[in-house]
């Protein structure tokens, strides 16, 4: 019988255990993925980037689109004004891109299934696009809370509203990542249960729904890593170009 | 009524809101074929806005996955 679906977003720790006070910062299996991650996205950037030729061979072109890819997502939502942000747009999409296509791969470990992983990076953004906007327009970003065009009798609410949803940013964005990320592996792991359990005789179903999955899971882990970056990018640009 | 028993009802009535994330996704898939089928030049400049627009209403509907999976497993 199949084990437990939940089993494959355990945490162990990879050698020794080191402790900082009462932390424990030991090397797990999470810290391992991060650093795969970041060396494949390393590699490939160095490998594409080293020769530079007219007509590109396969690395060259792969980091060439991924390039003009982002930096088009950011001039067409955020405008002109946020070309200074490509840099880290651009390492935040390739980072969460490739962990959830490394967690894809059998036997591995999904880096962004942990709500803290996603809610550092979600927490980074909105503390970073709050001091951009305070940075460009002063105490004038407060008037990001108070739309234009709203009777007085509804305005307290509306800016409660406002901020509420202002300040539920980070969690949302997080939250959506990771849940996309927890609900998929789960609900592959569970078919693959069915296949076991029903045998030769019925098992062919859910292993042609697993293989459906698959490729579902796939399209969901860049479609995921596509709105964290043009949602940041959309944060960004309330920041950059207050409309009011 | 018995504390395991009412987590499983719990954790299956919060599943209930993939429901509308069901009715979500196949409106902005049909809106956006309704659209595309009126003006084709036009439909491959909102084809974005449809992956962002069916990524966003999906998530929503997770969300009370999550909600059933914590009930189940962490408490």
């Amino acid at each position: 019988m199949a084990t437990n679906p939940m089993a494959q977003f355990e945490v162990y720790r990879i050698g020794p255990e080191i402790k900082l006070g009462t932390i424990d910062i030991s090397f797990t299996n999470s810290s391992l993925f991060m650093i795969i991650s970041s060396l494949a996205i390393l590699l490939i950037f160095n490998l594409g980037s080293k020769k530079n030729s007219l007509l590109p061979d396969k690395v060259q072109l792969l980091a060439e689109l991924s390039y003009s890819f982002v930096s088009k997502m950011i001039s067409d939502t955020a405008g002109s004004k946020a070309k200074p942000y490509f840099s880290f747009i651009f390492s935040l999409f390739m980072f969460v891109l490739f962990c959830n296509m490394f967690g894809m791969m059998p036997y591995s470990f999904t880096v962004t299934s942990h709500i803290i992983v996603t809610f550092v990076l979600a927490f980074f953004v909105f503390v970073g696009v709050t001091v951009i906007g305070f940075m460009k327009h002063g105490f004038g970003y407060l008037k990001l809370f108070v739309p234009s065009g709203v009777p007085a009798l509804l305005l307290p609410l509306i800016v409660i509203i406002e901020i509420i949803s202002y300040l539920s940013r980070p969690i949302s964005l997080s939250v959506r990542l990771f849940a996309n990320m927890l609900a998929g592996h789960t609900m592959m792991k569970v078919f693959g249960g069915f296949v076991i359990s029903l045998g030769i005789v019925g098992g062919w179903l859910p292993l042609s729904f697993s293989v459906a999955l698959t490729g579902l899971e796939f399209l969901v882990a860049f479609l995921q890593a596509y709105v964290f970056a043009i949602l940041t990018c959309i944060y960004l640009n309330d920041a950059l170009n207050l409309h009011h | 009524m018995e504390l395991e028993a009412a987590k499983m009802i719990g954790a299956g009535i919060a599943v209930l809101s993939l429901a509308g994330a069901g009715i979500a996704i196949g409106n902005i898939f049909s809106s956006y074929l309704t659209g595309a089928m009126r003006n084709p030049s036009a439909a491959q400049k909102q084809f974005p806005n449809l992956l962002l627009g069916f990524a966003l209403a999906e998530a929503t509907g997770l969300f009370g996955l999550v909600v059933a999976l914590i009930i189940l497993f962490a408490f």
